[in-house]
């Protein structure tokens, strides 16, 4: 499948490094908007087309292109995946534009192959939505989700930072669609340290009267386990717990809540390990493209 | 009462700040009786939100006992003179909530950001400022930046559109030295007022408030009876008091303020605001205020030592919004402590 990177910043550059090494997705360019941008010359330094002409680019090209994955950011995407979509490329968007169906891949893969847009939330969104989902898959009703992000200053580009509200938005949403929460709230935070902090996600989950414990932390374990398998370095900084209330929350009154602490360590592929955020959001996104060409392919053999 | 033009403009955050040390547990009948009693002495700008700003009602921060607009919107109606602030932090409020608490009849948003972090404030600065609102770019945790980095954050803060800037000792951790240093680079790099929020862990804040003011900061925070975050804030009627002293004159009674905190703001306090070993600790330490209450409460969970986890904390350099690492500082304690035992 021929597929096209837009936006050269921290998000496009890593994806980059990743997809060279795919064997369904084959890279065509890393499309940018400043010729001297680190990503666009990396970009040229691996022998890749890299130009410069942003979404105009994509579009005079879109006869060579089946797929792009935009990693500009909100509005860029908002103004353009139209445009995308009627020039019969497939978008996966990066950003927290929120436009296609959400997807995360250990939930739900598989539901939106066919779609002509994709959004993969947002970084703390892929580290959050599948532990509240792991969660509500073994109790009755989720009342209420909440997720706490906070990354590395450095980590975190122009583009995140202008997007700050369509981040929590975003991912809040994802919480209560994907995740199953009937109410929720996602929180960002940067943090300037040096050397930088690991990615660290928190997620907390009211728990109603009657759940069985035991259940919501072995539910936790195996989702964490899936989520590894594509991320190596997401993991469980302590142990789950379940911390006693009552607690009143805008779902209501809960005599529990789960307190799951994540923290993901990023592959390093551009940005240092610290930059896990990075790496989930590009991680997600290759497996969703590798999806959706591996059902095009099977479609293909079959038609 | 003064009648002169006051020398500095006084903002009273009892309703905001004040919050962290009530657990955010604010009733209608309070507030009104803080705006009444705060608008009749004379103070011109009150602030009132969430502790941790609007929408900071959650499980990491704590939920609000009253959803915030509505005590947002009492407030407005309770006040005749006073201006009704906001304070809002990119990344846990909204642009949207902006627009709700303008409807409200709210004068002023602060806009907070950690005090090296000042980009992620343009949104809601320029947000706040086309709908009319009198906008403060408000830096946090200002001992972990130098002087220029200060100014640097500032000017990108002035840049999209702030009416001024502050600074918030959030930890209460500077000497009058270190506030000296950062008001008078900020008043000689920008061309807008500056102010400052001071906190008390360190048994400085009126002494820097002061300082502030002597540097050239035209605008300065207080609470009623200091309540506030960790060991408290700046008092307000103390503030006034030694202002008076000094012949700065700041256009509120001060006999005015002493009845609001002596005859509503202390019956209601759960504790007096006091520098107590915890509150001393996150000034020493340079750990953000608002976990004092957080960290006892996890402290007393995981039976581990508060003042070892504010250490911890203060060893990790967290920032304000990062409470749910005291969580996370209280399990591994718990571990460690387990460990050692066997």
């Amino acid at each position: 499948m021929r597929c096209a990177i837009i936006g050269s910043g921290n998000i496009g550059t890593d994806l980059m490094v990743k997809m060279l090494r795919s064997d369904v997705l084959d890279l065509v360019a890393l499309v940018g908007i400043d010729p001297e941008s680190e990503g666009l010359v990396r970009a040229r330094g691996l022998g890749l087309e890299a130009p410069h002409t942003g979404p105009e680019w994509i579009l005079e090209n879109a006869s060579n292109i089946d797929m792009i994955f935009d990693a500009t950011s909100a509005y860029v995407h908002v103004r353009h995946y139209q445009e995308y979509a009627e020039a019969g490329i497939t978008a996966i968007d990066l950003t927290p534009a929120a436009r296609g169906p959400k997807v995360i891949p250990p939930v739900n893969l598989y539901d939106h192959l066919d779609a002509p847009n994709i959004n993969m939330v947002t970084c703390g969104g892929q580290a959050t939505t599948p532990m509240v989902f792991a969660i509500r898959r073994v109790i009755d009703e989720l009342p209420y989700a909440e997720m706490v992000s906070t990354v590395a200053s450095k980590s975190a580009g122009p583009g995140t930072r202008q997007n700050i509200d369509e981040f929590t938005k975003t991912t809040s949403t994802a919480l209560r669609e994907i995740g199953g929460a009937l109410r929720s709230k996602a929180i960002m935070v940067l943090n300037p340290a040096e050397p930088p902090i690991m990615m660290r996600n928190t997620v907390f989950a009211g728990i109603p009267e009657g759940a069985d414990h035991g259940a919501v932390i072995d539910s936790v374990h195996e989702m964490v386990a899936e989520v590894t398998k594509y991320v190596p370095g997401y993991r469980l900084k302590n142990p789950p717990v379940i911390e006693e209330g009552p607690f009143h929350t805008p779902g209501g009154i809960v005599p529990h809540r789960a307190v799951v602490l994540l923290e993901v360590e990023g592959a390093g592929d551009y940005l240092p390990a610290y930059a896990g955020n990075l790496d989930i959001m590009t991680a997600a996104a290759m497996r969703v493209g590798e999806a959706i060409a591996r059902s095009r392919k099977e479609k293909d053999a079959n038609a | 009462m003064s009648t002169s033009a006051p020398d500095f403009r006084l903002i009273d955050s009892t309703l905001r700040d004040g919050s962290h040390a009530i657990s955010h547990q604010y009733d209608s009948k309070e507030v009104i009786a803080i705006v009444k009693g705060l608008d009749r002495a004379g103070v011109q700008v009150i602030e009132i939100a969430h502790g941790d700003g609007l929408g900071g009602s959650s499980f990491n921060y704590g939920f609000s006992k009253v959803d915030e607009k509505g005590l947002i919107a009492q407030a407005c109606e309770a006040t005749t003179n006073a201006k009704i602030a906001c304070l809002l932090l990119p990344g846990i409020g909204l642009t949207d909530d902006l627009r709700d608490v303008h409807e409200l009849g709210v004068g002023m948003a602060r806009i907070a950001t950690h005090c090296t972090e000042a980009d992620i404030s343009e949104q809601h600065i320029k947000t706040a400022k086309s709908l009319g609102l009198e906008t403060i770019g408000f830096m946090m945790l200002a001992h972990m930046n130098s002087p220029e980095g200060l100014v640097e954050e500032a000017l990108k803060m002035q840049s999209y559109g702030a009416d001024s800037i502050y600074f918030a000792d959030s930890a209460g951790a500077m000497t009058t030295e270190d506030v000296r240093r950062r008001v008078s680079a900020l008043v000689s790099a920008l061309d807008i007022p500056v102010g400052v929020h001071a906190h008390n862990n360190l048994s400085m804040a009126v002494a820097n408030s002061i300082a502030a003011y002597e540097e050239g900061a035209q605008n300065l925070d207080g609470t009623s009876a200091g309540l506030g975050a960790g060991a408290g804030n700046c008092p307000t009627e103390i503030l006034a008091a030694v202002s008076d002293k000094y012949g700065i004159t700041t256009g509120v009674d001060v006999l005015a303020l002493m009845d609001v905190a002596e005859e509503i703001v202390r019956p209601m306090m759960p504790r007096q605001q006091v520098i107590d070993r915890a509150g001393l600790i996150l000034g020493y330490a340079g750990v953000y205020g608002s976990f004092l209450l957080h960290s006892q409460r996890a402290a007393e969970r995981y039976n581990v030592s508060q003042a070892e986890i504010l250490l911890e904390l203060g060893r990790r350099r967290v920032v304000g919004g990062q409470e749910d690492m005291i969580i996370d500082v209280a399990l591994e304690l718990t571990q460690k402590h387990a460990e050692a035992k066997k």
